[in-house]
């Protein structure tokens, strides 16, 4: 079966003033309808930049290795260059709730003219049924007096509000592809419970599939089928999200899990990933993460060992040195 | 007073709502009728539901807001300074001593300033430091205490992530060398080894830089580990405070005891226990009468569901204030 979206060997590299920045390398990741994939990783791995590639949101400064494809319903959209093309995606097929919320809405338009600019754009309706779809997303997002928040500003509204607006906006479209980047760290969690079981409503009943970024391991638990663990750029694990929580093999995905605050042991100190991620200017050649590893696997301290991912359980991968260096600790 | 830093009392922040130029002009209850003493040296938590005023109330403490009712005195060494009663020299000194770190890392850095210039600003703003050479001193330093390479202080924030803006924003707002810092979801776009990062370097600098924390958070887990005390608001209330431990072992308040349900589980097997709280927030434009709590409460009593109760916090134990109706 051919999957709803599949991302193959994608490099994405920024050039800036000091050089040629590698932000994304070799990535292949893939999502089936009605399934949500997970991307957790550290700030500065790319997981936005990952998202930004489906939609063709990067900058200008942007360049995509030619051997990339990214399939979405059979078509690559590496390949889309017309407004046209461009327009069937951003919004139509796939719609993204970004992780900056004031990006998302216009200062100066409000709210519900904008949900329903939106849905003229990609679907054929008028402007009244527009305004009443808009109005019934605001409302299942849980936004109380959804007519007068329909008519006021993005600025007018607290942080976890405008996120839920966002959201509303993205879902309302009912895109094939929902790229969610970090869209409950605003929320309190009570909400947050709401949104994730909204969202997960909302892909059962039209068989969304969704890419679901967050830092949070709780949320990742509770909403993804899988989990993509990213450093620097790379993938070093991935599989079943059951799997990779109860199960991790990579001393980056097990550093990740050890620095979560357990609230039910609060004395426990709260333990970083020891050292710094380094610069995406000097990414370290080998296992991206040698300079901050544990190093039980020698050869990997070196960077003679070249990253590749071995399918260790059914579904699970992990970065080659990774798996012996994780065995060991 | 000896001992706290910051009394608010009685404070309420309302604002002006007005649906068109023809609709009648109706009011916001954004904060309602607060008190709370911040002590010197505490890392004071405030939690609670998406628009409940966490924000505006951290705002009203800065003076970055306009205060309805009430006030809020600053204690500081030699004098008090009462912040809905200020000149405009107290005001300068008062912004000296007191900084936010923002939520919103991208809205907050301008985009056409490098990251020096960025972490720079506050000193060149209140004029702190003489010369330039001074001047970059603190920005190094600051920088360094905060991770931030030097290499990347020549570059401008479009260029970093999420986390790293928030470092460069940590940076900016410590430059001044402040009392005082209201830290609103300052770690909640970070990744988890970063946010244990930041925390901890948080928790340093307030004892290095002898640091008062209003700490504003969503993520429960973390407020337990790095707060001494919180308060739990809802609706533009506070509804339940006390010392964390205790606060979160036995917490007193339908709502709070819900909020701590509601933390997802790393267990994926362990698909929530949550308490869920049925319906919508209600509108900060009509926030109901008696408990404002009423319309989501999972086991309101009798008295409740009229409406006919008044809240206010009372004490339960040492220091654990619940709202009385309640506890009742
Ligand atoms: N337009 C750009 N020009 C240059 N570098 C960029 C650009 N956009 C992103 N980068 C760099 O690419 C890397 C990946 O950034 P990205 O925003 O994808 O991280 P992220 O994983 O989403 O992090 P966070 O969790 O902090 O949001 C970072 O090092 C960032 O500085
Ligand atoms: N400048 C403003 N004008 C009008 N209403 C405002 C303004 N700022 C805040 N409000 C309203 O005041 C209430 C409290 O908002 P606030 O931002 O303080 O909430 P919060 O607790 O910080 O929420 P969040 O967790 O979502 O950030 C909300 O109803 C909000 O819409
Ligand atoms: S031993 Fe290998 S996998 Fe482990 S961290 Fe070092 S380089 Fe990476
Ligand atoms: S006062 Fe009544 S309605 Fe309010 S929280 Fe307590 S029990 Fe629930
Ligand atoms: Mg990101
Ligand atoms: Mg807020």
């Amino acid at each position: 079966m051919s999957h709803l979206l599949e991302v193959k060997n994608l490099d994405v590299k920024f050039d800036t003033d000091e050089g040629r920045i590698t932000a994304v390398e070799n990535i292949s990741l893939s999502v089936d309808q009605g399934e949500v994939l997970g991307i957790v990783g550290e700030s500065g791995s790319g997981k936005s930049v990952t998202a930004k590639s489906i939609m063709k949101l990067n900058p200008g400064n942007t360049s995509y290795n030619e051997d990339a494809e990214i399939i979405l319903d059979n078509e690559n959209i590496l390949q889309f260059t017309s407004k046209q093309d461009l327009k069937k995606i951003r919004g139509g097929k796939v719609s993204m709730i970004f992780q900056e919320p004031m990006a998302s809405f216009a200062p100066a338009i409000k709210i519900g003219a904008q949900m329903v600019e939106q849905l003229l754009i990609h679907k054929n309706i008028n402007k009244d049924e527009a305004k009443s779809i808009s109005i019934n997303m605001l409302k299942r997002v849980g936004i109380a007096d959804a007519e007068k928040r329909f008519n006021q500003y993005a600025f007018e509204l607290s942080g976890g509000m405008r996120q839920r607006a966002m959201i509303a906006m993205a879902l309302s479209t009912m895109p094939k592809l929902l790229l969610a980047d970090e869209p409950t760290t605003a929320l309190d969690v009570t909400i947050q419970a709401q949104v994730i079981n909204l969202i997960k409503d909302i892909i059962k009943e039209y068989q969304m599939g969704v890419i679901f970024i967050t830092h949070d391991l709780g949320v990742i638990a509770q909403v993804a089928d899988h989990v993509a663990v990213m450093y620097l750029g790379s993938v070093v694990e991935k599989g079943p999200v059951n799997e990779i929580l109860k199960n991790p093999k990579h001393p980056y995905t097990k550093g990740l899990l050890q620095a979560l605050p357990d609230i039910n042991n609060l004395d426990a100190p709260l333990s970083p990933i020891p050292g710094n991620i380094p610069s995406p200017l000097d990414r370290p050649t080998g296992c991206v993460f040698r300079t901050r590893c544990p190093h039980h696997n020698p050869e990997g301290k070196d960077g003679k060992i070249e990253m590749k991912l071995i399918e260790v359980e059914p579904g699970h991968w992990v970065d080659q040195c990774g798996i012996q260096c994780g065995q060991n600790g | 007073m000896g001992d706290n830093l910051i009394s608010v009392n009685n404070v309420s922040v309302n604002f002006d709502y007005q649906e068109n130029f023809i609709s009648k002009k109706q009011k916001i209850h954004a904060v309602n009728n607060i008190n709370i003493k911040i002590k010197k040296g505490s890392f004071f938590g405030l939690v609670g539901e998406s628009g409940s005023g966490k924000t505006t109330l951290g705002r009203a403490i800065l003076g970055a807001n306009n205060i309805s009712s009430g006030n809020v005195i600053f204690h500081d060494d030699e004098r008090d300074y009462d912040l809905t009663n200020m000149n405009k020299q107290d005001l300068k000194e008062y912004r000296k001593k007191a900084q936010l770190i923002f939520q919103d890392p991208y809205a907050a850095l301008s985009p056409r300033m490098t990251v020096r210039d960025i972490i720079a600003e506050p000193l060149e703003v209140m004029k702190i430091t003489n010369s330039r050479q001074e001047t970059d001193e603190r920005v190094r330093d600051i920088a360094a205490k905060c991770r931030l390479n030097i290499e990347h202080l020549r570059r401008f924030p479009h260029a970093f992530s999420g986390g790293q803006r928030q470092r460069i924003s940590i940076a900016r707002a410590l430059v001044s060398n402040p009392k005082f810092i209201v830290a609103d979801e300052s770690v909640a776009a970070l990744d988890v080894s970063i946010q244990a990062d930041i925390l901890n370097l948080l928790k340093q600098l307030q004892t290095e830089l002898n640091l008062t924390y209003l700490f504003i958070s969503h993520d429960l887990s973390v407020v337990a580990h790095v707060c001494d005390i919180v308060a739990v608001m809802y609706l533009g209330h506070i509804v339940e405070m006390g010392p964390s431990r205790e606060l979160f072992k036995n917490p007193k308040h339908s709502y709070t005891k819900a909020l701590l349900s509601s933390i997802p589980s790393i267990d994926p097997e362990k698909r929530s226990e949550a308490i869920e709280l049925k319906g919508e927030i209600p509108s900060a434009l009509n926030p109901p009468p008696g408990c404002v709590f009423r319309t989501r409460c999972p086991n309101p009593g009798v008295d409740c569901k009229g409406g006919e109760i008044t809240m206010g916090l009372t004490e339960v134990e040492p220091g654990h204030w619940v709202d009385q109706c309640c506890v009742l």
